[in-house]
């Protein structure tokens, strides 16, 4: 029996990272129908169909979004899902995990359907989605977890940015996602100590006279967490950390052997409070930027391998969300258009490596999600993506494929621009030129 | 980045008066100078000048308060110009595209001048943000951030009874946390050279960081009064009075109140100010507030003598720089 005929794709005169396989080198990669098929050598009977230049650039596999809001359904003002995976494989993504919180909240397999079937109609990126901790993410009942996760309709669960108060909740909570195999995302903030506040607890807020969020609101709930994830045994991630304390703490956890990873996002490595100016709703954000120290702390655990990931935490806005007195404002910074450009800054800065980097973009939080993707094994899915990390850009919002504009990073001059972006063997994006 | 003071014009005059962060002592001086000037305004026959004359002043109080609105009426109404006020009821402007909406409703009236007090912090700021080019804003108050026309007046107040602002050592009591008063009085104090600069209060009312605005940190409050020169009592709200931050009003009056016998620590001729309104037997007691040492209703005057300035300087430096000149040959 023969199959219908595959496209086969060579990608030549690029420079292969793929940590999962130890490559650091000039190798060219060959991709049959969906799946990557040869890499260094063209596999057997391989004609090639389209070649890719990749020259100058780095062929890597396509990025892992551990955290993006595409806000349909229940937002669709601010973005779409089509909007949103399309910039996201403009940005290099191929795969976006989508929190539970749209409106309505995925806690039944029909949002998780209609999420998944949106985003196989766009065509864009894989969309994998996190199931609701707790029945309409309210902290007072579990969600049905073993339905969500036997159907195939999330791959963890979280309560996303919405607190559980009652401890005792959160402790049934891991207990029951432990005997489910799911592995539970924390946003990590004391509800109480955080309060109406909107900027870290320092000199900024208190020169600005904004309420504000102290560390412990993080350190605090970190803390309890991690004694409930040495109790249950559930496995857990930490969202987007923003204190060097907080990290320290999960340090410890880790080398005591607790199953807890952990990301930050680049807003937290590249800016503090004091970026916030003079109330700059853009650097609006939850938890909130904290000080040099904190920002010190984070790029230190990146280093050191203390964090796993980077994930953009993708909040796109409309316009309206931020225009208002800082307090009045939305949090969240649209992530997809700069997560790359930012991220290589560390390698400019020599926190990481390339192979580093890119394994915390792309096999590092595809392990965490438990997903076969990250890699450019033979045989894996031709998720991959080509981009050039000395390509000067300066950021410009109005140009973002994002349907958010929100970023206090529009002007900064930066390298590292994607090139090409293939999903499953299929180019879904090409740099013009 | 791209972030400039958007206080000052292209020009860098003062359009905005959003805050007394970053500007410069010649600036203020120059402020109460021409506030000396209108103090007089009050007590003539005609208590009028003709400085803002076919201007429109509009005062967009978002919270209520009936003292501050009164006196940038009258500060506006006696530089001539015509001014009203609009109070807004919050719960129906709360969303930023309305606020900008009417803004832009008022601004096709050909206003001049927007005197703005809002809840939120930075309310003034991102206002002056939005507003056409020719369209000044007055901070009246933002949240906890800032109240600078008070902070100017209380500027005025202490170099009216103290000449010389480089000699004294002042005294901000109370909740320092929730007030932009005191948060403007900071400022305005390190720029006119105050080199000692206290703030007293319990912990829970004492902002983290405080030191970072340049002022020292006292829990007690007979050791901070100690040989002050000025001693600002800050008002209490009433909400604050009991739950977490405080016990009760009379524990709070017990340790924190100004009383004869506290204020007898301070210079003999201290002067005891206050913004307003008052609550007596919780942050003053009466015979404090009404005796020599107050100066509590000297503030109210001045107030509005300082406010003129204020807005004769932001609307004066406009292009044909004549009202600027002509209010150095009015008085």
């Amino acid at each position: 029996m023969t199959t219908p005929a595959q496209s086969c794709i060579q990608i030549v005169n690029g420079h292969l990272v793929d940590p999962k396989n130890n490559i650091d080198a000039k190798q060219d990669v060959f991709i049959t129908g969906h799946k990557i098929s040869g890499i260094g050598k063209a596999p057997e009977n391989f004609k090639t169909d389209t070649i890719i230049d990749a020259a100058d650039c780095i062929v890597s596999p396509g990025f892992v979004e551990l955290c993006g809001r595409l806000r349909e359904p229940g937002q669709e003002h601010k973005a779409t899902i089509a909007s949103e995976t399309c910039a996201a494989v403009a940005g290099g993504i191929t795969t976006i995990c989508v929190p539970p919180d749209t409106d309505p909240v995925i806690d039944t397999p029909a949002v998780a359907e209609l999420i998944a079937h949106r985003a196989r109609a766009a065509g864009y990126a894989n969309v994998v989605t996190l199931g609701a901790l707790t029945h309409r993410l309210r902290g007072e009942l579990l969600a049905e977890l073993s339905t969500m996760k036997k159907q195939g309709h999330c791959i963890g669960v979280s309560n996303a940015m919405q607190p559980v108060k009652n401890i005792l909740i959160m402790r049934r909570a891991m207990e029951y996602a432990a005997s489910c195999g799911l592995t539970v995302f924390i946003h990590a903030e004391d509800a109480e100590l955080a309060g109406d506040g909107c900027a870290h607890e320092g000199a900024v807020s208190t020169r600005l006279g904004l309420d504000a969020i102290p560390e412990s609101a993080e350190t605090s709930a970190v803390s309890r967490m991690l004694m409930l994830i040495e109790q249950t045994g559930v496995r857990a991630h930490f969202y987007h950390i923003s204190t060097a304390a907080a990290l320290n703490m999960i340090a410890q956890a880790q080398s005591k052997g607790l199953p807890v990873s952990v990301d930050v996002a680049p807003h937290y490595f590249h800016l503090t409070d004091m970026d916030i100016g003079y109330f700059d709703s853009n650097c609006h954000v939850r938890p909130p930027l904290r000080s040099q120290r904190d920002k010190d702390g984070i790029r230190a655990a990146l280093k050191n391998n203390t964090v796993d990931a980077i994930s953009s935490d993708h909040q796109p806005h409309d316009a309206d969300a931020k225009l208002a007195p800082f307090g009045a404002t939305e949090p969240g910074i649209s992530g997809f258009d700069t997560l790359l450009a930012l991220s290589l800054r560390l390698v400019e800065d020599n926190i990481l490596d390339m192979n580093a980097l890119i394994n915390k973009l792309s096999l590092s939080p595809a392990t965490i999600l438990g997903i076969n993707k990250g890699h450019l094994s033979i045989g894996a899915d031709a998720d991959v993506t080509i981009f050039n990390p000395n390509t000067a850009v300066t950021i410009d919002v109005n140009k973002f494929k994002s349907q958010g504009h929100n970023s206090p990073f529009n002007g900064w001059q930066v390298s590292g621009k994607v090139m090409h972006t293939l999903v499953a063997g299929k180019a879904v994006y090409e740099a013009s030129t | 980045m791209k972030q400039h003071d958007i206080q000052f014009d292209d020009n860098g005059q003062l359009r905005h008066f959003l805050t007394i962060e970053g500007l410069k002592r010649d600036t203020l001086t120059e402020i109460l100078d021409t506030a000396e000037n209108f103090v007089t305004i009050g007590d003539q026959q005609v208590k009028k000048v003709p400085l803002l004359r076919g201007k429109t002043i509009i005062n967009l109080f978002f919270e209520s308060s009936t003292r501050t609105r009164t006196t940038f009426e009258l500060a506006a109404k006696r530089l001539s110009a015509d001014v009203m006020s609009i109070n807004i009821d919050t719960s129906s402007a709360s969303k930023g595209e309305d606020l900008l909406d009417m803004l832009h409703n008022l601004e096709a009236m050909h206003c001049d001048m927007f005197v703005v007090r809002h809840m939120q912090s930075g309310a003034a700021h991102f206002i002056a943000q939005h507003v056409s080019p020719h369209i000044s804003v007055i901070n009246a108050g933002d949240g906890q951030h800032a109240h600078p026309t008070q902070g100017m007046l209380d500027m005025f107040t202490i170099r009216k009874h103290k000449k010389d602002f480089t000699g004294l050592k002042a005294a901000i009591v109370g909740d320092i946390m929730h007030s932009r008063v005191a948060r403007s009085e900071i400022h305005a104090m390190n720029i006119m050279g105050i080199p000692e600069i206290r703030v007293i209060g319990p912990h829970t009312l004492i902002p983290p960081g405080a030191e970072s605005l340049g002022v020292h940190v006292y829990h007690d409050m007979e050791e901070g009064l100690k040989d002050v020169d000025v001693v600002v009592m800050l008002r209490l709200q009433r909400e604050r009075m009991t739950g977490a931050l405080l016990p009760s009003e009379s524990e709070y009056f017990h340790t924190y109140g100004l009383t004869q016998e506290k204020l007898a620590l301070a210079k003999p001729d201290a002067i005891v100010m206050h913004p307003g309104p008052i609550n007596r037997g919780v942050e003053i007691e009466s015979a404090v507030a009404d005796g020599p040492q107050s100066v509590i209703l000297d503030q109210v005057s001045n107030g509005i003598a300082v406010r003129m300035a204020i807005m004769s300087r932001v609307l004066g430096r406009q292009p044909q720089g004549a009202l600027a000149n002509s209010s150095e040959g009015e008085t």
